[in-house]
């Protein structure tokens, strides 16, 4: 039997209503990777994480646990599991079996996000354990009742914080705020930007000291919804790298596969590997920008590519700039190491 | 062989489209059934999207609840609603098709 979908969804809107996520974090979890950034704690310009990079370790334990159930017998029971999931919560206790190489990961993605940021001489706070998830798996599954409900509590807490500007870093979130809220919370007057638009206005200066070639794999929700895909490509030039296309590229990039792991696993695998394909055809070093496609295209890739987030990618360009010798000895430039990350 | 057809199905998903969740409305109205969102498709499921909506149309709802797992299944990628030469907004319908269902078929609110 495929894994049914009515208990899955079920849960996915019990957890939100009771738990305020579709897969709750514990505190560690979804604020630990601020440890030691010294973030102040809210202000009116507030870097907004949506617990998305924290949770997709997570998302992807528990994806492949549903994977080892779909087509058995088991699948019967979930909807046993989904009444006792309002009691206790087995989502929870699904997601502590997350890879924690993964989830430092995610971390330190968004500490690449938080330097890149500052260096860049933005000034921002983190609402840390008032942060919360935006709802994007309810409101594509059409559970729009339950994100309504949450859309509207959100919108009140953040407003209580008296938060203006959220800077999202994640294109579900950003979606979630830009195009979800306002049909759904009236009067949704908080100004959302993304921090590779922020990053992109800064017009970083071109950096000669680092070399290397990205192949970009774009994020449907950037490129199709949110009109994101120039920017990107302008930071990693800019970082000194040259950037090359797959056959399927910016407002035509293919999927990786994400949306369809909690559901339909084996499908979301064959999407990914397809994509990996069109991927290596370009190049081993490969570029995402969305948790998700990091998590389902480094899986399916296996040792065939180097799959980075953007943001580790062009932090680690900014390192090796900054470490470069003393002009004299820079007429060659340095070469990005495969991986990214220092 | 018979389809039940129910003639204000039509309206009714139009009325869950654009009353209720004050989001976009359901607009399959404007597909000519070119074909292109198949063929864009990255999943290769042929229902996906103009035959789905062509059943939506038509009041065929038994034939769009035994396709339950397809509609389910959409990336909501956008790439058929990208190059859509009617500009029908696919993943929306999706999405209230999906609202739909779960509704009516799940119970679920």
């Amino acid at each position: 039997m495929p894994i049914p979908i009515a208990p899955i969804l079920g849960i996915f809107a019990d957890n939100v209503r009771k738990r305020g996520s579709v897969l709750p974090l514990s505190k560690r979890t979804a604020t630990g990777w601020a440890r030691g950034l010294n973030l102040p704690r809210g202000g009116k310009t507030v870097l907004y994480t949506g617990h998305m990079y924290q949770m997709v370790p997570a998302i992807d334990a528990m994806s492949f646990q549903l994977s080892l159930l779909e087509n058995s017998f088991l699948t019967r029971f979930f909807g046993i599991g989904r009444l006792v999931n309002k009691f206790i919560s087995l989502s929870f206790f699904m997601g502590l079996t997350a890879s924690p190489k993964k989830q430092r990961h995610s971390d330190q993605v968004l500490r690449d996000i938080v330097e890149l940021l500052r260096g860049a001489g933005v000034e921002f706070g983190y609402l840390y354990e008032d942060e919360f998830y935006a709802g994007a798996l309810l409101y594509d599954d059409g559970l729009d009742d339950a994100f309504g409900e949450h859309a509207r509590r959100v919108t009140a807490h953040l407003k209580k914080l008296g938060v203006r500007r959220l800077i999202t870093v994640d294109p579900h979130t950003t979606k979630m705020f830009r195009q979800a809220y306002p049909h759904f919370v009236k009067d949704f007057d908080i100004e959302v930007v993304n921090y590779l638009e922020v990053l992109a206005e800064k017009h970083p200066p071109a950096v000669a000291a680092v070399s290397g070639e990205v192949v970009v794999h774009d994020s449907c929700v950037y490129a199709r919804y949110e009109n994101i895909s120039e920017q990107p490509r302008e930071l990693l030039r800019a970082a000194g790298l040259s950037v090359r296309e797959p056959k399927l590229s910016g407002k035509a990039t293919h999927c990786c596969g994400g949306p369809l792991e909690s559901l339909f696993p084996a499908e979301a695998h064959r999407i990914s590997g397809n994509r990996v394909d069109q991927l290596e055809a370009q190049g081993k070093n490969v570029v995402t920008m969305c948790p998700f496609c990091w998590v389902n295209l480094t899986k399916a890739a296996k040792d065939r590519l180097v799959v980075n987030d953007i943001a580790t990618t062009l932090a680690a360009c900014r390192r090796q700039a900054a470490s470069r010798p003393a002009p004299a000895e820079t007429a060659k430039p340095r070469v990005l190491q495969a991986g990214g990350a220092d | 062989m018979v389809s039940r057809v129910n003639p204000g199905f039509r309206r009714e998903i139009a009325k869950l489209g654009a009353d209720e969740r004050g989001t976009s409305e359901f607009n399959a109205e404007a597909c000519f059934n070119c074909g292109t969102c198949t063929a864009l498709c990255p999943l290769g499921y042929q229902i996906l999207p103009r035959k789905l909506f062509h059943e939506v149309r038509l009041g065929l709802e038994d034939k769009i609840r035994a396709e339950i797992p397809q509609i389910f299944s959409c990336l909501l990628c956008r790439m058929c609603e990208e190059n859509c030469p009617q500009g029908v907004h696919i993943t929306e319908n999706m999405r209230i098709l999906r609202y739909l269902i779960n509704r009516q078929e799940f119970g679920l609110k």
